[in-house]
């Protein structure tokens, strides 16, 4: 067995909200400066263009890059082989939230969903956790910003409905989200599994780098096309019309009941802020 | 598409002028309000009573800053979507709000409450957060300090970046999906 204590947890989470919150990730800056350089339409060029100096207006004054720093949600991975210390994961992971909230002057969106009276200090975070072999214990963030979230569905089609019927539902439902969850975004789709853990992979779909590949040539080939589709839409960057609608597609699929399609699409916005620690 | 500077307050020579598309750097005094704020100014309505800033020839923008840390005077300060207050805008505009900013689709109702009263909607980047908050000299909490990041808050802005997407003559800028394209239509 191996111990980590959890007051090491706590600084690697609050430091990762900081981090996260400020600086906008390498393979996002890359995606919007290739989308700058091959859009014609002026608009679309100022609005990345202020993009990218936003990021890097956020880098050197350590301000958000988004006044929106969204609600914490984690994917923990805890090795079986690894022994917390000195208090309670969950609770580790929700004091590294409020204290990286708290130092990286970020704003606190978490609220009662009724009387929408603020907690406070950024939390509860939304984790999830998963066991997996090992003596390690990773840590992934993102800051999930309301605008976007709030754009995302799930669904359950008929079994018949088929590919066809989850490309139809995708394109449709980011056609539907239009400039409102600040395009180009990123699409997470969670294809099978349950009504609540299509949701749960389609986000999870969304911590994967914008420039990987599938490692299943079809599943690869299936992201590529919804992804070219999505741009021919031409809502481009802030639904002001342009090439580029998405900066990338992630689908993630697992087996389902016989008599189901659950389908989840989760929209991140352009800053597809996360990122992940390994203890 | 022409380029306007514009100061606060708005006039309706000011506002009808503007086309959708029309680049406008507004200077002078803006009021920050967004989802719990609204549903507290309509409460102060109903109730007969007066707002904490005088709505005539105003400008709305929707968002909630991150904390001002030290030396500066607000945080990130983007847009957030502005969907979510149109059940409140068509009744302030009635009563002489000029203009909102925020990102993102306004509904007919509002749309047509922009050509009733003469206003416009102004879009701003979303996400440009950093970057917009160059614009915002000062910032003050006026009301609703409770919302913490929802108050309202009077803030002095100085050639702040806004793009017409709805106009007092109703058109708008944003693109119309391309369903065909996409393959499925």
């Amino acid at each position: 067995m191996r111990t980590i204590q959890t007051s090491d947890i706590i600084d690697a989470v609050a430091k990762m909200c900081v981090s996260s919150n400020t600086e906008l990730p390498a393979d996002v800056r890359a995606k919007l400066e290739k989308a700058m350089a091959e859009e014609t339409s002026p608009s679309a060029k100022e609005v990345l263009r202020q993009l990218l100096e936003n990021a890097d207006l956020a880098f050197d004054t350590k301000l958000p890059l988004c006044q929106d720093c969204g609600l914490a949600v984690y994917f923990v991975e805890v090795g079986d082989e690894v022994r917390i210390e000195g208090g309670n994961l969950r609770d580790a992971i929700n004091e590294g939230t409020r204290k990286g909230y708290a130092d990286g002057y970020l704003r606190k969106s978490a609220c009662d969903p009724l009387s929408r009276a603020n907690t406070g200090d950024g939390t509860p975070a939304v984790i999830h956790f998963d066991f997996v072999p090992g003596d390690k214990l990773k840590i992934s963030y993102m800051a999930k910003g309301g605008g976007a979230e709030n754009m995302s569905r799930v669904t359950m089609l008929a079994p018949a409905q088929g590919w066809e019927g989850i490309k139809k539902f995708v394109i449709n439902r980011v056609a539907e989200a239009g400039p409102n969850p600040c395009p180009p975004t990123v699409i997470g789709v969670g294809i099978g599994g349950t009504f609540e853990h299509a949701a749960k992979i389609a986000k999870r779909g969304l911590l994967r780098k914008l420039d990987d590949v599938h490692p299943d040539p079809d599943i690869a080939a299936k992201e590529k096309e919804l992804e070219d589709a999505i741009n021919a839409l031409g809502i481009g960057p802030m639904g002001l019309g342009g090439k580029t609608t998405v900066l990338g597609v992630k689908i993630t699929m697992e087996p389902c009941h016989l008599a189901s399609l659950p389908l989840a699409v989760n929209v991140q916005c352009h800053s597809q802020r996360h990122e992940e620690v390994i203890l | 598409m022409a380029e306007y500077r514009l100061n606060t307050p708005l006039t309706d020579e000011d506002i009808a002028q503007l086309k959708a598309g029309d680049v406008v750097f507004l200077t002078g005094t803006i009021y920050s309000a967004r989802d719990a704020a609204h549903k507290k100014l309509v409460d102060l309505l109903d109730a007969g009573k007066e707002l904490p800033f005088d709505l005539k020839g105003a400008a709305i923008y929707y968002v909630g800053p991150s904390p001002a840390p030290p030396g500066r005077p607000i945080g990130a300060a983007g847009p957030t979507t502005s969907y979510r207050m149109d059940s409140y805008a068509p009744r302030l505009y009635s009563l002489g709000l000029k203009a909102t900013i925020g990102k993102g689709k306004r509904d007919a109702a509002t749309r047509q409450a922009m050509q009733d009263y003469t206003a416009v909607y102004f879009g701003a980047t979303g996400g440009a957060g950093a970057l917009l908050s160059n614009s915002i000299v000062e910032s003050t909490v006026i009301a609703f300090d409770e919302l913490g990041p929802e108050a309202i808050r009077e803030m002095k802005v100085e050639d702040f970046p806004l793009l017409v997407i709805n106009d007092s003559h109703g058109g708008e800028l944003y693109a119309v999906p391309d369903r065909k394209a996409a393959g499925i239509e």
